[in-house]
């Protein structure tokens, strides 16, 4: 869960955050506020992470890996090379080899989440649309990934350069997903969760766990939609439970429709 | 033989897929009837709270307690081994509380300062035991009847307490399925 102080990181571990984002704003704040969104308040960061006893993530800009070293000199326990900051670098990811900190990045299909494994990342998260409440991005993205994966699996050997080449994609890593049958890391839901509905229909669509930004703290009871989120993540195939836990969760965020966003406002376009 | 593998979060599937290689069905667990008919219960890695406050407000934590309390073998790593101790230092957090033992949570510091290492296990005989420790807790008392069976820099990292037994480190990470054996053979 994406927290902005100490107070929110403290509602998340209550309702039952597996770890929090530190973040100065919230993707949906970061697009009201416009402007150039960068890392965090190294003050706000550590403030958070005395305030709980779950892992703390924080968010870098893509290829800014001075913001990295510092996160990691903090003692951040994972590092999220970001879309929903402004991008330092609109060429080059972060080598995030060089780093004892295990890195999250964002994508959009297989080639992508290959890419940004081949740099070293130790986990994948959809991109979605943050901020907008809407989650038909998150489901494009994962539906995306998850039918590269299946296609894979059916392709003969001789085949996978050409599809490699294709989806631009390390071939060693695509020949890796063939053996596995899915990724090599973890590949979280992120983007535009705002319900429980959401949550679970993410984790049926394949997804190891949910990142939920704007969709706590932007709703009416952060607390209770919080902890029905996680529940639906937990029972994500349990449709009565589901039912149980969405009742009288009070106003979701408001949310924003991506067709009125432009293409080059996006923030699932950012990264290459 | 069918062993449960409790899933409300954290590294079920790896569980899961270490029973595979012992020719061992596991269960996926997160409701009070997926309990019924196995033989053993794994609590995975993961985050204790999470797992913790969900055994709460799905009634899992009774259930568990009383197949214990009959003799089913229960296994604890990480996350497991916290959810297992009766207490936990500077914590109230929700939990099963059946070892007699004392264990303190992100021992070994943040995720950077986690680590590998070969750990002497003399139950699972010469050979050391790649152990994998990852924003890991120790065990800062070991009280009889529970007993230690490992230790790294002074501290217990394994301990077994009759049907009960908890690792610090995540066997489910490595390929050496020698401790997911050690757990089925308290099963026969």
């Amino acid at each position: 869960m994406d927290v902005t102080t100490p107070e929110q990181a403290k509602i998340a571990e209550e309702a039952g955050a597996c770890a929090v984002m530190a973040l100065e704003r919230v993707p949906a704040d970061i697009r009201a506020a416009g402007g150039v969104a960068r890392m965090a308040d190294p003050t706000v960061i550590l403030r958070i992470m005395d305030a709980v006893t779950i892992p703390v993530m924080a968010k870098a800009r893509i290829g800014h890996f001075v913001e990295a070293q510092i996160l990691e000199a903090l003692g951040v326990d994972y590092i999220d090379e970001s879309e929903v900051l402004t991008p330092a670098d609109e060429e080059f990811h972060i080598n995030k080899h060089e780093f004892k900190v295990p890195f999250v990045c964002g994508a959009r299909n297989l080639g992508e989440a290959l890419r940004r494994i081949g740099e070293g990342a130790a986990m994948i998260r959809t991109k979605g649309e943050p901020g907008t409440g809407n989650v038909v991005e998150a489901v494009r993205h994962m539906r995306r990934v998850m039918s590269e994966i299946r296609r894979v699996q059916n392709l003969p050997d001789e085949e996978l350069m050409t599809f490699a080449k294709e989806i631009q994609a390390p071939y060693e890593l695509v020949k890796q997903v063939k053996e596995l049958g899915r990724l090599p890391v973890v590949n979280f839901a992120a983007g535009g969760i705002a319900t429980p509905a959401d949550a679970a229909l993410m984790m049926q669509l394949g997804a190891d766990g949910i990142f939920v930004g704007s969709g706590i703290f932007k709703s009416s009871d952060p607390m209770k939609r919080a902890r029905a989120i996680v529940a639906a993540t937990t029972h994500f195939r349990e449709p009565e439970v589901l039912a149980e836990i969405s009742k009288d969760l009070g106003e979701a965020m408001p949310g924003l429709d991506i067709a009125t966003i432009r293409k080059e406002e996006r923030m699932q376009e950012r990264g290459w | 033989m069918k062993i449960g593998v409790l899933a409300m979060q954290g590294a079920f599937r790896e569980h899961i897929t270490s029973l595979a290689s012992l020719g061992v069905e596991g269960i996926e667990v997160r409701r009070e009837r997926h309990l019924e008919g196995i033989d053993g219960l794994i609590i995975p890695g993961g985050e204790s709270t999470t797992i913790g406050k969900l055994l709460v407000e799905f009634n899992l934590l009774e259930p568990i307690r009383e197949l214990a309390a009959g003799g089913m073998p229960v296994f604890g790593t990480c996350a497991g081994m916290v959810l297992l101790a009766r207490d936990i230092i500077g914590s109230d957090q929700p939990r099963l509380g059946l070892m007699n033992v004392k264990v303190k949570r992100n021992a070994f510091g943040r995720q950077v300062d986690s680590f590998e290492v070969d750990l002497d296990i003399p139950v699972l005989g010469e050979k050391p035991f790649r152990a994998v420790f990852i924003r890991a807790p120790y065990l800062e008392e070991v009280e009889p009847p529970a007993e230690s069976l490992a230790t790294f820099m002074g501290k217990s990292v394994m301990a077994r307490q009759g049907n009960l037994l908890a690792t610090a480190f995540h066997p489910e990470l490595t390929n050496d399925l020698r401790i997911h054996r050690y757990f089925l053979e308290m099963i026969k």
